[in-house]
């Protein structure tokens, strides 16, 4: 048990303490830092407030707007152009459930600005349809069943896709690593590698 | 039909519910490799939806005119509130509402333990206040402005603290959950020890693990007037109902409550949050539709967790092998608003024993309360127990097998009910032929070099055989459309595809014909919560049931169109035929010459048999590889092998027992929420810090059904697989690196920090 305001552990808070000179001592040392609270709070707020222009291509439509300059590109995808295939699970880039690629290359939506897609071809799990038709590899996670409550599936899907295209060769350990970026807690990764392995035979 | 109290066991409770069961008895259904859908390789019925990305979950669904809202939680484990200063909150532009106990009534909560907002907070996580605002962005800066005065109070984090004896009381009634340890006991243990030739005792501890589903608890809540409408990412609709409804003092007939997709739930959400009824209380004050949805660190703190373990064993048993008595005492900390967290059950049921006692004791802690998580009990207690039965065996130089098979049950041990079936004999035979069960050490750490290999196995038992109340009904509209409707769920576990199996197979139709809708409290009838692996052994019959009748329905529609009697006609393949005739009507042909909109029957499932039980079984085999010098265990190869009556559709019953073996996995080596003790404070609330298997981590698994069929269980002849799947992983895992490196590491999870310090620090 322990009583209030005084913790048991007094070598921790001493440690703490000294954390804590160890900041002052850097704030001395550097004094052109305008670090006084005021400061910070007022360029805070201007930059929650601020808007910039977004100009990108997602999934092959042109997305010109302004927007606020603080916007992840998971909320833009989600929450403004109402792309809900696009999920959010951890919101701080350690799941891979906001998967989007950009340029090719799988990206964490939800731990970049939508200002630094600019210029750039993102693709969702929507663009990978055509009208209604499923793709290649999204028809494969049905037949393979590479999914099962299906919340981190488009994730899972467009980092396959991106693997696939990028090296068609990849090999059994190349695929697993490359894949461990995406987390399915429902454990669907085995059926997930059936999904992309038959694809990979496909092509040979 | 008729309405009767039956019985039917849910997480080893005993429960009798007065409902509609079906009288009905139906022939057996052939075997699958005769069928046309049942037990093949059908596709997720969702499977379009979900790759698509067009599924709209509960996290997904956007009203017009929604607001956002978010809860604030203690930052304290336990502290009685002087006072809370929302004003600079209210003040933030965008912010549109907040609730906290000085303006909200009081709702009462945790069964009567707390309040829906209590000025006692008892877990940093315990919910303070509820903010509304135009946007989560708004949200998250606001909601930081509160201030909260706190008097903070002493607390525990552990059992081990929390039943010390300078504890902090933090109820009145003590910490101990219910007063008093939860004891079972049969026969008489102390002579049987005396008498045993042998005795070996062991001590074993797990932690605690998080569910952390992928999408997050949320709701979407609106008001028609006085009806309330939810949508809820939940395991259990109707639960969810009841409890809103309870707690918002409304008839549950205005509360409508409705779950298509969600994103997992593991236990977690199989009761009412209070966040739907705070989201609900706001909507009916600003009126307005609110959307709640927790973040990933409010996931780790505030939604559940399986308690840890500290567990004793003893085992007692004669020269032979032939246990005589067996002890468990067990600690579990199981939070601050409590619930039984024992984890006993299989020691108690899966030998044969007469002489067994068992204490467990729920210690209430400073920490966020358990839930139910996918067996609870069972992979703690499995874990210690197939730990110790593996010891025993080797203490006497016998084969942990042999020792299983000599202390076989044929018989429930407790109520002494025959099972409806046991095939776990063949579960031992398939799974150690698979596994080459001959390759293991014969002297345990005996191989050669410094990554070592050995092989491991555990058992499994489960109750699994769901029972009544539990409804689907049929309807097949003018249009010939067949729609099936059950108030059950599926949380990812393949429910939507077995449901059109099983009408498509009993109707004779192409299975793209089926529409199956669920979960939503207006339109489906009644089905069970998602829990214990139930779903399918209560919602499979049910169907069957439905569909059955449809086609006695379909024959009597004939009958009258031809003007023929009933016995003259025969049902074959979406077609009602005269036996000695030529007259053939379709379903679309009956259904146009009907004065009825739409045909309707309505299915139940019927009673389970008496003075029997039904138990799933199975058995787990584990290939691990041990670095000695580094700790670190691989494990390469799974082979599960199970009794789970009928295999309704053999992908998603495959994929279901990899999901479970890969969070057994994960329960075994890395996952574990950590405390500081000295401030109440978990340190590891996101998915980078708690640690859970990604694609990386995982060995080949093998799945092997070794059942056909359990006529006696229902009329499908299935049993639940969801639960069984993770039961025996860890403990498989752990046999299998004691055979590796011949030291047992008896603490969970099996980190490289613990296996170095079991290998090196004696």
């Amino acid at each position: 048990m322990q009583k209030p305001n005084e913790p048991s552990d007094k070598s921790r808070r001493s440690f703490i303490k000294t954390i804590s000179s160890g900041l002052i001592t850097t704030y001395v040392a550097a004094p052109n830092l305008k670090l006084d609270a005021q400061n910070i709070r007022d360029e805070f707020n201007s930059f929650i407030e601020a808007k910039s222009d977004v100009d990108f291509i997602l999934n092959g439509k042109r997305i010109k707007k302004k927007i606020k300059t603080n916007t992840t590109l998971v909320e833009l995808i989600r929450d403004d152009l109402g792309l809900t295939g696009t999920k959010i699970v951890c919101n701080q880039g350690e799941c891979g459930s906001c998967t989007v690629l950009m340029d090719n290359v799988p990206v964490y939506a939800c731990h970049m600005l939508a200002i630094d897609a600019n210029n750039s071809n993102i693709i969702t799990i929507e663009g990978l349809l055509k009208q209604d038709e499923l793709s290649e590899i999204q028809k494969s996670f049905v037949d393979n069943d590479g999914l099962q409550c299906g919340f981190c599936t488009p994730g899972q899907i467009l980092t396959a896709y991106s693997l696939i295209n990028n090296n068609p060769n990849l090999t059994d350990e190349e695929l697993k690593v490359g894949m461990s970026g995406n987390i399915c807690r429902c454990g669907a990764y085995p059926k997930i590698i059936d999904s992309i392995k038959s694809i990979l035979k496909k092509n040979i | 039909m008729a309405i009767k109290k039956s019985k039917s066991i849910f997480e080893g409770e005993i429960v009798e519910k007065i409902g509609e069961v079906s009288d009905e008895k139906y022939q057996l259904l052939p075997e699958n490799e005769e069928l046309l859908y049942i037990g093949k390789e059908i596709n997720r019925y969702d499977g379009y939806e979900k790759v698509s990305g067009r599924a709209k979950y509960t996290f997904d669904i956007k009203l017009p005119n929604m607001v956002y809202a978010k809860i604030i939680r203690s930052t304290f484990p336990n502290a009685l509130i002087e006072s809370i200063d929302s004003s600079k909150v209210k003040e933030t532009k965008g912010v549109i509402e907040v609730l906290t106990f000085e303006n909200t009534k009081d709702i009462n909560w945790f069964s009567n333990k707390s309040k829906l907002f209590d000025n006692h907070v008892r877990y940093e996580g315990d919910e303070i206040a509820c903010v509304a605002a135009k946007s989560e962005r708004i949200l998250n800066e606001a909601i930081r402005k509160i201030k909260v005065k706190y008097n903070e109070l002493g607390f525990s984090t552990s059992a081990e603290e929390s039943l010390g004896s300078n504890a902090f009381q933090i109820y009145d009634s003590g910490n101990i959950h219910k007063g008093k340890p939860d004891i079972y006991e049969r026969g008489n243990i102390d002579d049987a020890f005396n008498s045993a030739d042998v005795i070996v005792e062991g001590k074993y501890s797990t932690q605690v693990v998080i569910h952390n589903p992928t999408e997050v608890h949320c709701s979407v809540v609106y008001w028609e007037n006085d009806k309330l409408i939810i949508y809820d990412s939940t395991q259990g609709v109707f639960e969810v109902r009841k409890r809103v409804a309870e707690a918002l003092a409304i008839p549950p007939e205005n509360v409508r409550v409705i779950k298509k997709y969600m994103g997992g739930g593991f236990g977690s959400k199989l009761e009412a949050g209070k966040y739907t009824v705070m989201a609900a209380l706001i909507s009916k004050k600003i009126n307005r539709p609110v959307r709640i949805a927790l973040d990933r660190k409010e996931m780790n703190l505030a939604v559940g967790n399986r308690p840890d373990s500290i567990q004793k064993l003893k085992i007692g048993f004669k020269k032979d092998g032939t246990i005589l008595a067996l002890s468990h005492d067990a600690k579990a900390s199981v939070g601050a608003y409590p619930s039984g967290g024992g984890c006993s059950w299989p020691l108690r049921t899966i030998y044969k024993c007469e002489n067994v006692k068992t204490t467990d004791y729920s210690a209430i802690t400073n920490t966020g309360p358990i839930r139910p998580f996918r067996a609870p009990g069972h992979v703690q207690g499995i874990f210690a127990l197939e730990a110790i039965i593996d010891e025993a065996a080797e203490k006497i130089g016998m084969d942990p097998l042999e020792f299983r098979l000599i202390n076989y049950a044929e018989k429930d041990q407790v109520w002494g009910a025959e099972y409806t079936s046991k095939l776990l004999r063949e579960a031992y035979a398939k799974g150690s032929e698979a596994i080459m069960w001959n390759r293991r050490n014969k002297l345990p750490g005996s191989g050669k070099g410094h990554i070592k290999t050995g092989l491991g196995m555990a058992s499994q038992i489960w109750w699994g055989g769901g029972g009544p109340p539990a409804h689907a009904n049929i309807e097949i509209t003018k249009e010939g459309k067949i729609t099936v409707y059950s108030g059950t769920q599926d949380l990812g576990t393949g429910t939507y595809t077995i449901i059109s199996q099983v009408a498509a197979e009993i109707l004779e139709v192409d299975i793209k014909q089926i529409k199956v809708v669920i979960g939503d409290t207006e339109i489906t009838p009644l089905g069970p919560s998602s829990g214990g692996s139930t779903t399918a052994p209560s919602i499979a019959p049910a169907v069957r049931d439905a569909a059955e009748k449809m086609k006695s329905k379909l024959i009597s529609s004939a009958a009258a169109i031809m003007n023929v009697d009933e016995n003259k006609l025969l049902y074959s393949r979406g077609k009602v035929t005269e036996i000695n005739g030529n007259m053939v009507l379709t379903i679309n042909e009956i259904i146009a010459e009907i004065n009825e909109p739409k045909l309707i029957t309505k299915g139940s499932r019927e009673e389970n048999l008496k003075g029997y039980i039904t138990q799933s079984f199975g058995a787990q085999f584990a290939e691990v590889e041990v670095d000695t010098l580094t700790g670190y265990i691989k494990v390469k190869k799974i082979v599960a092998a199970h009794d789970i009556g009928r295999t309704l559709n053999r992908k998603t019953l495959e994929n279901q027992f990899h999901g479970g073996i890969i969070q057994g996995l994960g329960f075994a080596l890395m996952e574990e929420r950590l405390v500081d003790s000295d401030y109440g404070k978990v340190l590891n609330t996101n998915m980078h810090d708690y640690k859970m298997p990604t694609m990386a981590d995982i060995p080949e698994i093998e799945v092997i059904i070794v059942s056909k069929n359990d006529p006696k269980a229902n009329n499908m002849g299935v049993k639940g697989i969801g639960e069984p799947a993770i039961i025996p992983t860890a403990g498989a895992i752990a046999n299998a690196v004691y055979n590796a490196i011949g030291v047992r590491v008896k603490s969970l999870p099996l980190t490289p920090d613990r296996v170095l310090n079991a290998l090196y620090a004696s």
